[in-house]
């Protein structure tokens, strides 16, 4: 198969499984297996199509002109390729998790709830391997709509009113700044294709530059940059499958996948160092850390919690691409990855503890590790590597962002990162701390075999992912290189 | 040729028979538009002398592209609205009136037809009145009691508007003593200094202001919309404001030419202005409306701003991104009117507490209804989207990037109220179980709705006909072609 084969296939299959789905609606053994095909199946083609990819080819498959030399276009491209195999991996782990967790947890509308799944994989995909900014734009939209039926799944006012504010929020700012921004664009340069090292440079003066940098950053409401977070912790009312998978992994990731997409490929890193607004944004973006740090440490709600650290840790993503040297696009292009393992990890847990022992608040969960052993363990791993220290994945992708900041001098954001990292320590460390020493203040009767194993078996396998991102970052390094101008020759 | 069909819808008398007739002749009036579109896009101008009386005493009819092309729209959404209008009208009128229906329609669609294509300006006058005249009938003939004030309401104001615009043509008569228009483009620029031709100037824009229902001239708009019976509403929403527009651009940039509009008269930044204000004015008061036909006709009122405001950038990109959003904007109003016709045929009611939970029991009504709402929204691959495009690529050619900024804010507003009604219709159940059950409209009525959907989704990703087209239109008529 070549990788133009390979794109169609990855392309077209999450939303041929979609209609499958849908089609097989009475059927629900068989909507389930269609749903673990479809996911197999993209994850399988991105493989192939990303062996080729890495070696150098770039396959473009056009699909629409909707204007004139206006294209919706696919070309992947390393970076892409890495969200792409990063959302499709996971996403066959969370399927195999909603087997267990829908099955006993929620029972209706799960026809909708695995198509909307689908459909908003297929917009993930469509992002990650989009040609130009029209079309990564398009699937960013696309997403947005796609996920709003599974954040309102529960069907209850509260849910209600949390998809008003996520769709508001996420539409408003993406089409207030970021369509001002990319027609801006289009304007300047009459281009929007995906040029490495950029296209932008002499376009215009850079005070014009620095405005539009700051449109972009902001209008990509995904990646969740103060003041436009509010939307993930309301998103969090949706079933854990997918806070874990959209609102830890695909859709917030597709946020920063975006900005550093636009860092390389639109501005460049050359241009970027030269404008004024950086420096700003990198406050911006510290303060976020900081800031979301904070409010997480008083979240009771561990789900919330959770929601709060991964605005944080969007943050580091955004500053490392920001601050435009070598090792902060690794490390930003690494923490994405790294990041998604540790989150997802904690969130399948979380949505296991409310399931067997309906336990939605810290508080609460005193003396749990004694009960459940095996998720409370692997949860202690996720943390470990979300804070960024062994064996947890996380430690590299820090190590790189840090080293980025050293880099550019920035010794202000320097401390900000390791105090955003000890912050991380606090407010995740005494939920498993707790959870192993302390007693419990009433007897707890739950074990982690009353957790359907469908779920432990992906607890442990997103789990396993943080570890082996640990011992084998090698390979995770050697394709974030690849981003580098020169980098296909020097990794 | 529609003009004739009025009568013999009257004299057959028979609902069935009247709608063939009707139905017919709009379809033959749809396939002569698009032959003079392609003739026009090949030739440029074509001319016709009525009655074979020559041009400068005789009534001559000219096409170029830019007619060419509003007819086009207008005899599209005309044959799909009577397609849908064989079902959907027995409901809201009483029988015995369908056949009147049907000829008011025709007379309608010919007057509207008439101003499109014709070359002089009293001709235009005379043609907009049989419209206007007619689609006062239209609306008064809805079951809604309030239907009736509604046109009595539409009839004062237009008439104003008509009233205007013919004194403003007198003027214009009187300086130069002709009555064609391309006469009086070439005679007028002798004369603009005068404060007679300024007077007229300002007669016809607010005459025909009216007409197009700009901000603060559109208090007519709201009740018509509403209270119509849904076809109605469709057709005239789509057709009458656009053809008023259409009149406006020919009156500014043919007849007096943009040099003359927007530099001496500084109609720029007055458009600009009320362009904004109705964008605005328009969207805040859709949010705040119960009954959604009342919303969708505010809705109508903020989109003619994005019209003005297009033009008030008078550079072939604005009026172009007019021009097209005149072409967008008739395919999706009348796909959302259309759905909602189809909802109060179910329903006998539009007001959005009634519509509760109505996505499962008319699903295909209501994902038709969130497809053209996110194209009004500008969603990417809709009609909307291309709209918003060339409207923003406009305002930031010409460095207003405030005014840019502002077109995306108001988008914001129409997400707001379009997704007040998804919200209400797919989120929540009904208070009460409704008696009988609610079911999906029949085919006939969601066949007309869902082609326009797909026109929706088809010129939102294939533009070379809609956007190709109103940029050589906007291209003819700054360039004072004509």
């Amino acid at each position: 198969m070549n990788a133009l084969t390979a794109l169609q296939l990855a392309f077209w299959s999450p939303l041929t499984g979609a209609l499958l789905i849908v089609a097989a609606r009475r059927h629900a053994a068989v909507r389930d297996a269609i749903s673990l095909a479809t996911a197999v199946t993209l994850f399988g083609s991105l493989l192939l199509l990303a062996t080729a990819v890495f070696a150098g080819a770039r396959p473009t498959l056009m699909l629409l002109e909707p204007l004139t030399g206006l294209t919706l276009q696919l070309t992947p491209e390393p970076l892409g390729m890495l969200f792409a195999l990063l959302s499709s991996s996971l996403w066959i782990i969370t399927t195999l998790y909603s087997f267990g967790y829908m099955g006993a947890h929620l029972t209706h509308g799960l026809t909708r709830f695995y198509a909307c799944f689908a459909l908003s994989l297929w917009a993930a995909t469509g992002m990650a391997l989009s040609g130009n900014l029209l079309t990564l734009f398009v699937f960013y939209e696309l997403l947005t709509l796609a996920t709003w039926p599974l954040v309102t799944h529960a069907g209850t006012p509260e849910a209600h009113r949390s998809g008003r504010l996520y769709l508001g929020m996420l539409l408003g700012t993406s089409i207030s700044l970021l369509l001002l921004a990319i027609i801006w664009t289009w304007q300047l340069a009459g281009t929007l294709d995906f040029v490495e090292g950029g296209f932008l440079q002499g376009s215009a003066s850079p005070v014009m530059l620095g405005m539009l940098l700051v449109l972009y950053v902001f209008g990509i409401g995904k990646a969740a940059l103060m003041p436009f977070h509010r939307w993930l912790p309301a998103a969090m009312v949706a079933p854990t499958p997918v806070s874990a998978l959209l609102h830890a992994v695909a859709v917030v990731k597709g946020g920063v996948f975006f900005i550093l997409k636009v860092a390389l490929y639109v501005f460049g890193i050359d241009t970027l160092t030269q404008l004024w607004s950086r420096q700003w944004l990198l406050y911006a973006a510290g303060l976020s850390i900081l800031l979301a740090s904070l409010v997480a440490l008083r979240q009771d709600n561990l789900k919330l919690r959770l929601a709060y650290s991964t605005i944080s840790q969007l943050g580091y993503i955004v500053a490392g691409t920001l601050l435009a040297t070598s090792a902060g696009i690794v490390g930003s292009a690494m923490h994405m990855v790294t990041h998604a393992f540790g989150k997802i990890t904690l969130f399948f847990c979380a949505g296991v503890i409310l399931l067997a022992a309906n336990k939605a608040d810290i508080s609460q969960m005193r003396g749990l590790g004694r009960s459940m052993p095996f998720t409370m363990a692997a949860f202690l791993v996720a943390t470990l590597s979300v804070i960024g220290v062994p064996p947890g994945g996380g430690t590299w992708s820090k190590w790189f962002l840090v080293a980025g900041t050293l880099q550019a001098d920035q010794l202000l954001l320097l401390a900000v990162l390791l105090a955003g990292s000890l912050l991380t320590a606090l407010y995740l460390l005494p939920i498993p701390m707790r959870g192993f020493f302390s007693r419990p203040d009433v007897p707890l009767n739950i074990a982690d075999h009353k957790v359907p194993p469908a779920c432990l078996l992906a607890i442990g396998l997103a789990c396993l992912g943080s570890v082996v991102l640990f011992f084998q970052a090698d390979a995770l390094y050697r394709i974030a290189r690849l981003l580098l101008p020169g980098g296909a020759h020097a990794g | 040729m529609p003009l004739l069909a009025a009568p013999l819808c009257l004299l057959v008398y028979e609902r069935r028979l009247a709608w063939g007739i009707s139905l017919g002749l709009s379809l033959a009036a749809l396939a002569i538009a698009a032959l003079l579109l392609q003739r026009t896009l090949a030739e440029g101008v074509i001319s016709y002398e009525l009655g074979g009386w020559s041009a400068h005493w005789g009534i001559e009819y000219r096409v170029d592209v830019v007619n060419a092309f509003v007819m086009l729209v207008v005899t599209t959404i005309a044959s799909v609205v009577l397609l849908y209008a064989r079902q959907s009208v027995p409901g809201e009128l009483y029988l015995g009136r369908i056949p009147l229906f049907y000829a008011m329609y025709m007379l309608c669609l010919g007057g509207l037809l008439g101003v499109t294509i014709t070359g002089d300006v009293f001709n235009l006058f005379v043609f907009m009145e049989i419209s206007a005249l007619s689609s006062y009938t239209l609306i008064a003939l809805s079951q809604e009691r309030r239907a009736l004030t509604a046109a009595y309401q539409y009839l004062i104001m237009g008439t104003i508007g008509a009233t205007f615009l013919l004194i403003g043509i007198g003027l214009m008569y009187i300086m130069t003593g002709t009555l064609n228009m391309r006469d009086l483009a070439a005679a007028l620029p002798a004369v603009t200094g005068t404060r007679t031709i300024q007077t007229a100037f300002a007669f016809i824009v607010v005459g025909v202001s009216i007409k197009v229902a700009l901000v603060p001239l559109h208090l007519w708009l709201p009740n018509a919309y509403a209270y119509a019976p849904s076809a109605v509403t469709a057709f005239i929403a789509s057709t009458a404001t656009k053809v008023a527009f259409y009149v406006l651009l020919r009156f500014l940039f043919t007849l007096f030419g943009a040099g003359f509009a927007f530099g001496n008269m500084l109609l720029g930044g007055i458009f600009l202005a009320l362009g904004l204000l109705a964008v605005f004015t328009g969207s805040t008061a859709a949010i705040f409306q119960e009954n959604v036909k009342r919303m969708l006709a505010y809705s109508s009122v903020a989109q003619i701003g994005f019209m003005i405001l297009g033009v008030s950038f008078a550079t072939t990109t604005g009026v172009g991104a007019a021009l097209l959003h005149l072409f967008n904007h008739a395919i999706m109003k009348a796909a959302l009117f259309l759905a909602l016709g189809c909802v109060y045929y179910r329903l006998g009611t539009v007001n959005i507490t009634d519509m509760r939970g109505l996505g499962r029991d008319m699903p295909w009504t209501m994902t038709a209804f969130v497809i053209g709402g996110l194209s009004l929204v500008g969603m990417p691959l809709t009609v909307g989207f291309i709209s918003k495009w060339y409207l923003v690529l406009g305002a930031l050619e010409q460095g207003w990037w405030p005014v840019a900024a502002a077109v995306l804010l108001a988008s914001l507003l129409t997400l707001v109220y379009i997704w007040r009604v998804v919200d209400v219709v797919w989120l929540k159940v009904p208070a009460t179980q409704r008696q009988p059950r609610v079911t999906e409209a029949p085919p006939g009525m969601l066949l007309p709705l869902w082609v326009l959907i797909f026109a929706n989704l088809y010129f939102g990703t294939h533009t070379t006909l809609s956007a190709g087209v109103a940029m050589q239109a906007a291209d003819w008529l700054l360039g004072g072609g004509g």
